[in-house]
């Protein structure tokens, strides 16, 4: 009959942690394939409205262009005044700047994806739609049509006071 | 020369900046989805004939620069404005186009209301003043009441609601094969509740 060898007694190994950078980068690696990067630094108050028949944009092709307006941020109210003013890319710019802004975004786009296009209004909820509706009107004039009024989820009788 | 061995670089501080990379990446990731109302619109060109619509097929929404609220020469709160807006489209008071009167409708065969589905028209008119919030929870009621509508209408023909279709249709992870099945039905029911959302060029005033 064979011996069982009495085991050493006490003294519980160490784990070893070689194994933990591993770990980590597989971590890392997917924190960053999965990070987007803001690349719009905002110079406009943006707090959107609030809607609940929304539907997601898709962003899987590259073909979602944004406009932001809304009053400048304080930083840049001694510059560019108090009023609701458009942002496209890093700049202020006036309901004219529009159409040109939108024809080379959508020159730079693949082909394919060009008459798919989508642009995205991150309008501020206490804009003025006189504005809204001069942006809409550029729009028209360069073929934009479609449309996504960005909104956050939630119920839109919160937009009335 | 004796051959100098390399010495072994010590790898015990990588953890450490895998992990300052990582936290760093932590705070920095925003998974967030863009959601908002799809809508499109108008081309520019010019209609030259004019379109005679009769009253009964228009439902006129005006917001003015209080943010006030008329549907039809009627001031209403903006809860109201869905249900309005349903009892409108789904009213199937007489035919279309084609003589064939609405069969699906569940509505009050109205003799003051639409006549079809296809005829039916909603025209929202705002004024400069208007703030973009009210315009938005407005356009939200109307898009609420068209997936109403389409959401009855899909689950009685495919026991399930036109807007998961929509999702399921978006969604990349759906196959092609389901896809085609999925636009047919989308576009079955939006055949049957077209979306005339008319609005009106900005006043000149």
């Amino acid at each position: 009959m064979a011996k069982f060898k009495k085991k050493k007694s006490g003294e519980l190994p160490a784990v070893s942690t070689a194994s933990l950078p591993d770990i980590v980068f597989m971590l890392l690696f997917f924190f960053m394939t999965v990070t987007e990067m803001k690349n719009d630094e905002l110079m406009v108050d943006n707090v959107l409205p609030t809607a609940d028949q929304v539907q997601t944009l898709d962003k899987t092709d590259k073909n979602v262009v944004y406009i932001y307006v809304g009053k400048p941020h304080p930083r840049y109210q001694s510059k560019y005044g108090s009023l609701p003013r458009i942002q496209l890319n890093d700049k202020l710019e006036s309901v004219s700047a529009v159409a040109p802004f939108i024809l080379s975004e959508r020159a730079d786009m693949r082909q394919e994806v060009q008459a798919t296009m989508t642009t995205a209004l991150k309008v501020d909820n206490e804009t003025n739609m006189g504005l809204v509706s001069d942006i809409k009107q550029e729009l028209r004039k360069v073929n934009a049509l479609k449309v996504n009024y960005s909104t956050k989820q939630g119920d839109a009788m919160n937009n009335l006071d | 020369m004796a051959r100098r061995e390399i010495p072994e670089v010590n790898a015990g501080s990588m953890a450490d900046i895998a992990f300052l990379l990582l936290i760093f990446f932590l705070v920095t990731t925003t998974i967030e989805t863009d959601v908002g109302l799809d809508r499109k619109l108008p081309p520019m060109e010019e209609v030259d004939s004019e379109v005679t619509i009769k009253e009964r097929n228009l439902l006129q929404v005006l917001i003015n620069k209080d943010n006030a609220l008329m549907v039809n020469e009627e001031i209403i709160p903006l809860e109201d404005l869905r249900q309005r807006a349903i009892d409108f489209l789904d009213n199937g008071g007489g035919t279309n186009d084609k003589g064939e009167t609405c069969d699906y409708c569940q509505g009050a065969r109205d003799e003051t209301s639409s006549v079809h589905p296809h005829k039916a028209i909603i025209s929202l008119v705002n004024d400069r003043e208007t703030k973009y919030k009210t315009y938005i929870a407005v356009q939200n009621e109307l898009v609420a009441a068209y997936n109403f509508l389409r959401n009855r209408e899909a689950q009685r023909l495919y026991k399930t609601n036109f807007t998961t279709m929509q999702d399921d249709y978006n969604d990349p992870k759906t196959s092609d094969a389901q896809k085609d099945v999925l636009k047919n039905r989308i576009e079955n029911i939006q055949k049957m509740y077209p979306q005339y959302l008319s609005e009106a060029e900005p006043r000149k005033n």
